[in-house]
């Protein structure tokens, strides 16, 4: 028993991070009030670019290249929604169907289709005398983003708490034209949040390709994107929130490789199809119980213009 | 334009409604910047950017829709911007004490703990002043800061003004109710079409001679509809218009309403409903409208009026109680059998709720309307009809410019709201509910506004009026239910109307009587 729940836990903290990053990033420029639904795009060039960069330079710094390919990316939704004020929902999808054919296009042009050439993983930190601890030992071997993945939360939870910045993205988010009528400026602060966003979606794609995986495959991020905004919506739009839906999603992810593995008998009744579907089944069904409460940033998607009130 | 303005004096801004005050405020304030023409402070030729270069130079602005998170604290909403730290951490603590010390400083009473949307309006305004004060504003500007206080919160702000003027800061008070300028001003610009005709001491004056040199040359229009109507003195309709009391008002009492009571409309009893939050906005609410009376709903913003008006024109499930709506149940009632059995609405914010704003103004006469003559005849448009019949609405309505293909955005806001009111009127409703209906339009629109509810009155109609303007309501109903937290809290009719009481009322004082 103990034994499944170490390999349960431990294949969780795997899977994780990319979720975890992702759902951050969303969070960070929802709570600003910006929407986040290109964060499956960005994840994607974070991935697709961190796989090609981990061909010819260590692994650690294609980690970051694929970082500010997120950020590109979502630079471009900034200047969209944030100087020219566009629909934010449209946008997001345009980026996500640019990310996802661009990168099949890359992908196929270069490299043929089923991904690009193995490259060297992110090491695992490995502490013996941890991993000996029934069940915490599950906390000893993974790559550096899961232990990120663990403190990042915390660190951005206070940042939005308790700090100045903090106050200022909340109340961006909430009410610009009081931010503006005090001086300060609006679109600083969200172009802040919207390119740290793409800095934490990139992160969770490279994240992918790089301990997950250790290639880009035609299919990344599949979908972990739109995971992620549903995280941040069940977490309520807090970092600390949106960490645990994450994790609670990943866990339910694990459950299903371990359910397979375990029981390949199961497998006859219950079809693979279905079980591949389940983390996202769960998505959806938290979601519909969960409704509609009044954590929503109240400008969200809103685009900011000074000359009307 | 130009316009000075001395230092320690309370000056009055006064206009109609599109006059330019706002406008010339915000230039002052750094949010609109001026094509031509400067701005001097002290002396000194200025450049104002943004509002941060106003707030260094010590200006400060109330807006008249409020700059506050309401999610945030009244600590948090007046440091936004210049946060107290400890070593780069937001000081919390810290931020309290200092807005309890400027509260404290300028004679406010407010909890800096609390949270923003869980303050009365009165209340929020006063963080908006404190804000202002907290940044060192020396010349505070008040952009119409009584259109949503009480009488009590008003004579409240009139004290807090003086006091500031009393320790040497300048106000600007931006309004139009001129009875509350003439007692609070030191002197009164007046604005018409974004220029100064006037500066005059509230000593030299009176509401009167204003009115008119706010209206100046549009008064002969107003004065003209007024007389078309055949419904009161020019300058009644002017006085009114202009939010001053109408002298003994029309005393006439309508048919069927006051001594002669017609058919019931609508009887209801312990209404409750949710509000878009989810909380209870209605808490039992005791209801009765009669044919031809025009029944006044008052109270602050926020206390179950609109949730009220969307349950009597099916737009919003009732979670207890039950009545009676022209011959039906009011439970479980959908908009369009509300409107099948004669019930009108000219909802609050109409762009949302009544008009197709890229729709043709003959298209939107013809909504809710569409499926029978004039404006279809069986399967198709009968676009002869429908033309003919817009027609005679925008010139019975002096709808400007009466065309009736232009897309509706192309008019202004109070030719819309004619638009509406016609279109509404026309269907000859039995029981017309309509909200805040002379929001935001100028003299000459609310004086046809209300003259057309009296129309309709008169015609047998019975008549809800929700309006956050009291004296609107006391100008046009016959009998007043007073709202607080979803309640009624008074009822008053028009022999014993006093504004006062009321106001007492609004801010949940309970019925002593009755």
């Amino acid at each position: 028993m103990l034994e499944i729940i170490h390999r349960l836990l431990f294949a969780t903290l795997d899977a994780a991070p990319a979720l975890v990053f992702a759902a951050l990033g969303a969070v960070l420029s929802e709570r600003a009030g910006v929407v986040a639904v290109g964060v499956e795009g960005m994840m994607r060039v974070g991935a697709f670019c961190a796989a090609v960069a981990a061909l010819v330079m260590p692994t650690p710094l294609a980690v970051g290249v694929g970082m500010l390919a997120g950020a590109t990316l979502a630079a471009v939704h900034g200047y969209l929604c944030i100087r020219w004020r566009s629909d934010q929902v449209v946008s997001g999808i345009a980026l996500n169907l640019v990310a996802l054919a661009g990168g099949t296009f890359l992908l196929e042009t270069h490299f043929g289709p089923n991904g690009t050439p193995p490259i060297q993983q992110l090491a695992p930190w490995n502490w013996p005398e941890l991993a000996s601890v029934p069940v915490l030992g599950a906390l000893s071997g993974h790559a550096a983003p899961t232990y990120l993945a663990l403190l990042l939360p915390l660190l951005l939870q206070g940042m939005l708490t308790r700090t100045p910045l903090g106050l200022r993205l909340r109340a961006v988010g909430d009410k610009p034209h009081a931010v503006a009528t005090l001086g300060l400026s609006v679109p600083a602060l969200r172009w802040g949040a919207v390119l740290g966003g793409g800095l934490l979606a990139g992160l969770g794609g490279a994240v992918l390709s790089t301990t997950v995986l250790d290639r880009f495959e035609q299919h990344t991020p599949a979908g972990l994107g739109f995971m992620a905004l549903a995280a941040m919506v069940f977490g309520r739009w807090t970092p600390l929130g949106a960490f645990f839906a994450a994790a609670f999603f990943a866990f339910g992810n694990a459950l299903r490789i371990g359910l397979a593995s375990s029981a390949p008998g199961l497998l006859d009744v219950v079809p693979q199809g279905v079980l591949l579907a389940l983390p996202y089944l769960l998505t959806l069904l938290v979601l519909t119980f969960q409704g509609q409460r009044n954590s929503t940033p109240a400008s969200l998607g809103v685009p900011y213009e000074q000359e009307s009130r | 334009m130009s316009l000075d303005i001395g230092a320690g004096e309370l000056l009055a801004v006064v206009g109609e409604n599109g006059a330019g005050k706002s406008s010339l405020m915000n230039v002052l304030y750094g949010l609109y910047h001026p094509d031509s023409g400067e701005v001097s402070v002290d002396g000194r030729s200025v450049r104002l950017k943004s509002p941060g270069d106003a707030i260094a130079l010590g200006i400060g602005m109330v807006h008249q829709h409020f700059m506050l998170v309401p999610t945030l604290t009244v600590a948090e909403n007046v440091v936004l911007g210049r946060e107290p730290t400890r070593r780069g951490l937001f000081d919390w603590e810290r931020a309290v004490r200092e807005v309890a010390a400027t509260c404290e400083r300028f004679g406010f009473v407010l909890d800096p703990r609390a949270r923003v949307d869980t303050l009365t309006v009165g209340s929020q305004q006063k963080v908006e002043i404190v804000k202002a004060l907290h940044r060192g504003a020396q010349v505070l500007i008040l952009d119409e800061p009584t259109a949503v206080l009480t009488p009590q919160e008003a004579d409240e702000l009139a004290r807090v003004m003086r006091g500031l003027v009393a320790q040497g800061r300048t106000v600007v008070l931006i309004s139009h109710k001129l009875k509350e300028v003439l007692g609070v001003a030191d002197r009164i610009a007046v604005m018409r079409r974004g220029r100064l005709v006037a500066e005059v001491r509230p000593s030299e004056t009176s509401a009167t001679a204003l009115a008119a040199l706010m209206v100046g040359e549009s008064q002969r229009a107003v004065t003209g509809h007024a007389a078309a109507s055949g419904e009161k003195l020019p300058s009644d309709a002017l006085m009114e218009a202009v939010g001053l009391p109408v002298r003994g008002d029309d005393g006439r009492p309508a048919p069927g309403g006051g001594e002669k009571p017609g058919d019931v409309l609508l009887e209801a009893t312990g209404l409750q409903a949710r509000g878009d939050n989810g909380c209870p906005a209605l808490r039992g609410v005791d209801l009765a409208v009669r044919e031809g009376e025009i029944v006044g709903i008052a109270g602050v913003d926020g206390n179950g009026q609109r949730e009220l008006a969307e349950v009597l024109t099916g737009l919003r499930p009732l979670t207890a109680g039950r009545g009676t709506l022209l011959g039906g149940a009011l439970t479980g009632l959908t908009p369009a059998q509300a409107r099948a059995r004669g019930v009108g609405h000219v909802p609050e914010d109409r762009l949302r709720r009544a008009v197709v704003k890229a729709l043709s103004v003959e298209e939107n006469i013809a909504l809710g309307r569409h499926t029978g003559p004039p404006f279809a005849r069986g399967l198709w448009i009968d676009f002869a009809g429908r033309r003919e019949r817009a027609q005679t609405l925008l010139a019975s309505y002096d709808v400007r410019p009466p065309e009736p293909t232009l897309p509706l955005q192309a008019l202004s806001g109070g030719n819309q709201q004619k638009v509406v009111v016609a279109r509404e009127l026309d269907a000859r409703p039995r029981l017309l509910v309509v909200v805040q209906p002379t929001r935001g339009l100028d003299i000459g629109a609310v004086a046809q506004v209300h003259a057309r509810l009296r129309e309709a009155r008169a015609q047998g109609t019975g008549v809800v009026l929700v309006s956050l303007d009291l004296e609107e309501v006391l100008a046009l109903a016959d009998r007043v239910y007073v709202l607080f937290e979803g309640r009624v809290t008074g009822q008053f009719t028009r022999a014993e109307y006093d504004e006062r009481e009321m106001g007492r009322r609004m801010l949940g004082a309970e019925q002593a009587h009755g």
